[in-house]
């Protein structure tokens, strides 16, 4: 699909979701049917013991023999010219080993976003000026303020909408618009004047911060030209190749390891300055050095969810039938390019049936951190305006919000030239989620209770997602050993999804063993297989296609060796469980007990990942129901329950299921109520670089009944497995589904996020 | 955390000088020894105040073991137990006391270790996740913890562990809302609170027995 690589490859400047050429061979093999033995069931993780016992190397808990620890000097401003640095102070300190800098050429190789990694124009708050090594962080933290810096500040802008203003300052000397883009299908116009009714609306969303909990960053050592490093990463592979790419070295000289990372939600797609920062003062030094970008870094370097200011328009026919839909919408990328506007109006055109549709997207650049990907990218902001803007349809039509929504559902993917579905997904999770929420009572019981100052309301948004079907390139090996167990090697990252256990559950499933049985080597370069990185909600539907092809490489072998033993011909053997039996019932072989594994004492099989049917369009699919109290008095919201209806494919570990949709509904919470980057406008400075000020979601924000209710189904078109991904549906309803029922509760619709008891009383106090 | 303080107070960029930065710095080793418990001890051990980068003898009882380190007056007990004592399950997460990575127990109490110096932390019992196995034996609550897959990528997970041993040791048989409420001193960016809650309910249930 040209336009679909197109868009993955536009998601930012880093290329996460990236297509390999296709493999010649469709993947086909016999489904596993309703009937499996491991897969599906709730499964604790085969890694929990190393997570809860503290046992678990992270990145960040790496030590070595002679570990220095490095620290970053940001630029206190969002634009400046640096015309001086002196580290003459800081390297007098005892305990310093190295300064580096942008005064420092062997130091600062070019750096793929533009420029270098020290640049001698800082176009956003934090970017890194210098950095230091020392013999621990305290004295790195010393040597840091002995740097003096001379700065020539610059003007700035900080919001999108200055940064368009004729006259405003440049970011770039090009300007401040990254790119434009636009999209149209059928006639708009015509499709305007069809309508019945008509609904329009401007909804913003703030910038929204990953921040995990591990911090950015990684542990660089030398032993001669081979760089090993530890780093906290969604991708191994992704990693290596930026870093051989920007020291100029080979990819064998390169060597990264991410057995374990503490989160990142797109924001570790990719290398960062500090890796390169980490290796080359590891270099300078002959001394491993850690680097961990501090909690304020994160928040002001380490990628967000672009701001946005998006309007629409949809039209209807009086039943329902959408006849228009138009988008504009507008994100900022920050200093760098970093896809500002990424994906942004793929809801708007994608989601519902509708012939005629126009969007157009605009990306500026700000002087503020650079963007990342962040779980969902585009999806998360315009659900909050498209699933608004058709609760807004369904009250000007005085229709049922979910009865809108069915009568729209489309057979293929709109935006991909109506390329059929695989599945009625979003059908399913509409009627299901409405069905087990109790949605027709719970609106009609929301509506009774108006009285007093604290209101009801009832709402609901649906989803879906364009990258949930994976493929190439991948490659993972399956050993079976001559015991008859079995290890699994795949150069996935764990993200915290649980990818480890589910992919033991895909070999045990496959081989007829026990989970206990199997052992997985994941994300290390240098001794695992290629995966790119676990992100797109690709994982499961890359990764576990390709586990289940390599055990059908391990049985294909062990049938050979059993017909053999038994003197049988190769299609009179078939596996039975663990066992090989003849066709006729008559001799079985443990697998154990064959001759030549117990001379060979392994046997391996290679699984590729092969191409997806280009027939058909696999995509996951969610909807969100939630119930809530408006305390008119406040302002503030209560949430009392939430239900998330997903479907994407068979599941395969209940469990972490589960956990993926209370994850990203938690998730959906702050970005809908809480969370929002503040850039002050005097100063452009952020104003909320800690978790005091910049508000995630805690235990006591979550609603009491948050249910997790998939649609089981196996997606067998999807690939061999029939799964498909869910970490990104799972989050993009929330904050509309949210929002749809504060205006049930209040009859005023949230144009803005975070909702904030700030920003609500005064409207509530206004319209009602 | 009076030592960090202070050198945040002290100007930094160009105006710095190497003068006016030393005696801030000056500054800074002195409100250590007046800030904290430790001031008695030092005076009369030294009288005289210590420089903020001096090692001086810690005595620590972590895990039920005494440990002797040498330790400068501003460094954290969440430095020492890492960087020291090798006990990497006391995680970083913010270092400014707010997400609850590094939490650990003194006398059955969960605190955050980024915000005690480890000389503040002498005659208190200190616990931390790794305390809490026997041998390779996960306690009772960490076993609810895989069961209930209560965490995802696990990088807060110790210190939510921690919380929720503290929460039970002075309240075994909490309510869903004493859950609640215990644990939210403790950050989940994945957002697993939902599985959390259900292993501190279900670890309650195992160690009444």
């Amino acid at each position: 699909m040209p336009t679909e690589e197109t868009e993955t490859q536009n998601i930012e400047g880093q290329t996460p979701f990236t297509q390999a050429p296709d493999n010649p061979a469709e993947d086909k093999a016999e489904p596993w049917g309703e009937q499996t033995r491991i897969v599906g069931r709730r499964h604790g993780r085969i890694d929990g013991f190393e997570r809860v016992s503290g046992g678990a190397v992270y990145p960040s808990d790496v030590s070595l023999p002679g570990l220095l620890h490095a620290a970053i000097l940001g630029c206190p401003y969002p634009h400046a010219r640096i015309k001086g640095v002196d580290a003459s102070a800081a390297l007098k300190l005892p305990g310093v080993h190295a300064v580096i800098s942008s005064a420092d050429a062997d130091a600062n190789p070019e750096w793929h976003q533009g420029g270098r990694i020290f640049n001698d124009t800082c176009r956003y708050e934090g970017e890194p000026v210098a950095a230091v090594a020392a013999d621990n962080p305290y004295i790195a933290a010393d040597a840091l303020k002995r740097i003096l810096v001379s700065y020539e500040e610059l003007p700035y802008v900080s919001d999108m909408e200055s940064a368009l203003a004729d006259g405003a300052p440049k970011v770039h000397p090009d300007g401040n618009t990254v790119k434009t883009d636009s999209y149209s299908r059928g006639d708009l116009k015509q499709g305007l004047e069809q309508a019945a009714v008509q609904v329009s609306g401007q909804y913003r969303t703030a910038s929204e911060m990953q921040t995990p909990l591990e911090r950015h960053g990684c542990v660089a050592r030398w032993e001669g030209d081979q760089l090993t490093v530890w780093e906290s990463t969604q991708g191994v592979y992704a990693v290596q190749s930026r870093i051989a790419e920007t020291l100029g070295l080979p990819l064998t000289r390169v060597r990264v390891i991410g057995h374990y990372m503490g989160g990142a939600f797109g924001s570790k797609l990719d290398a960062g300055g500090y890796s390169i920062i980490a290796s080359v003062l590891a270099k300078r030094t002959g001394r491993p050095v850690k680097l961990f970008v501090s909690r304020e870094q994160t928040l002001l370097t380490m990628g967000n969810r672009p701001p946005t200011r998006m309007d629409i328009r949809l039209a209807a026919r009086q039943d329902g039938g959408l006849t228009a839909i138009e988008f504009t919408g507008r994100g900022a990328s920050g200093a760098y390019s970093a896809g500002g506007a990424s994906l942004l109006d793929w809801l708007a055109k994608d989601l519902y049936q509708c012939d005629n549709v126009a969007t157009e997207l605009e990306d500026v650049y700000i002087n503020a951190g650079p963007a990342r990907p962040f779980r969902a990218p585009g999806y998360v902001q315009c659900a909050f305006a498209v699933e608004q803007a058709m609760d807004a349809l369904a009250e000007k039509l005085n229709m049922d919000p979910v009865a809108l929504r069915l009568k729209n559902i489309p057979k293929g993917s709109p935006a991909k030239d109506n390329l059929p579905y695989t599945t009625d997904g979003l059908r399913l999770c509409i009627e299901q989620g409405a069905q087990h929420f109790g949605w027709e009572a719970a609106r009609a019981e929301a509506a009774k209770r108006q009285d007093g100052p604290i209101k009801r309301g009832v709402g609901m948004a649906a989803a879906n997602w364009f990258v949930g079907d994976g493929g190439p390139p991948c490659t993972v090996i399956v050993r079976l050993y001559a015991d008859g167990t079995a290890n699994l090697n795949m150069g996935a990252s764990d993200i915290g999804t649980g990818t480890r256990t589910v992919m033991a559950m895909v070999v045990a499933e496959e081989l007829g063993l026990e989970l206990d049985a199997i052992s997985v080597e994941n994300a290390d370069t240098g001794t695992c297989q290629y995966a790119t990185p676990s992100g797109g909600s690709k994982t499961v539907p890359t990764e576990a296609p390709t586990v289940r092809r390599a055990c059908l490489a391990v049985k294909d072998q062990l049938l050979d060796m059993a017909a053999k033993q038994l003197g049988a011909g190769r299609d009179q053997v078939v596996f039975a469980g663990s066992e090989i039996r003849t066709a006729d019932g008559f001799e079985s072989l443990k697998i154990r007990d064959l001759d030549r594994l117990s001379n060979q004492k392994v046997v391996v099989g290679l699984g590729e990942r092969r191409h997806n049917p280009d027939d058909v369009s696999i995509t996951p699919f969610a909807a969100q129901f939630c119930e809530l109290e408006v305390n008119t008095r406040t302002g503030e919201v209560k949430l009392l329950r939430m239900l998330g209806a997903n479907e994407s494919g068979r599941v395969i570990n209940r469990l972490t299921w589960d956990n993926q949709l209370i994850g990203g509904v938690t998730m959906g919470i702050g970005f809908a109520l809480t969370e929002g980057r503040v850039l002050d406008g005097p100063t452009g400075k952020l104003c909320n670089a800690n978790w005091h000020d910049y508000k995630l979601p805690t235990a006591l924000d979550i609603p009491p009944e948050l249910i997790s209710d998939p649609v089981m189904l196996n997606d067998d078109q999807a690939n061999i497995v029939g799964a498909k991904g869910l970490g990104e549906p799972v989050t993009i309803p929330t904050a509309p589904a949210i929002a749809n029922a504060i205006y049930h509760a209040t009859g005023v619709r949230p144009m803005a996020t975070p909702i904030n008891p700030l920003d609500l009383l005064p409207r509530l106090n206004q319209e009602t | 955390m009076t030592s960090r303080k202070t050198e945040h107070e002290t100007p930094a960029g160009p105006d710095l000088s190497r003068r006016g930065f030393i005696k801030s710095w000056g500054a800074g080793a002195v409100a250590v020894t007046v800030g904290g418990g430790y001031q008695a001890q030092a005076a009369e051990a030294e009288e005289q105040p210590l420089a903020a980068e001096a090692l001086s003898r810690v005595e620590l009882d972590v895990n039920g073991r005494p440990h002797s380190v040498l330790a400068e007056p501003r460094w954290s007990l969440l430095h020492v137990l890492r960087e020291e004592l090798g006990l990497t399950g006391c995680k970083p997460g913010c270092e400014r006391g707010e997400c609850g990575a590094c939490t650990v127990l003194l006398d059955d109490v969960p605190h955050y270790a980024c915000q005690v110096l480890a000389v503040e932390a002498e005659g208190r019992r200190i616990e931390t996740v790794e305390g809490l196995l026997d041998g390779e034996t996960l306690s009772a609550l960490q076993a609810q913890f895989v069961k209930e897959d209560g965490l995802q990528c696990g990088y807060c997970t110790p210190g939510q562990v921690m919380a929720a041993e503290g929460l039970l040791r002075r309240n075994p048989d909490p309510s869903p809302d004493e859950i609640r409420s215990a644990m939210s001193g403790n950050l989940c960016r994945c957002g697993a609170y939902a599985h959390i809650f259900n292993a501190v309910a279900a670890a309650a249930k195992v160690r009444k027995g």
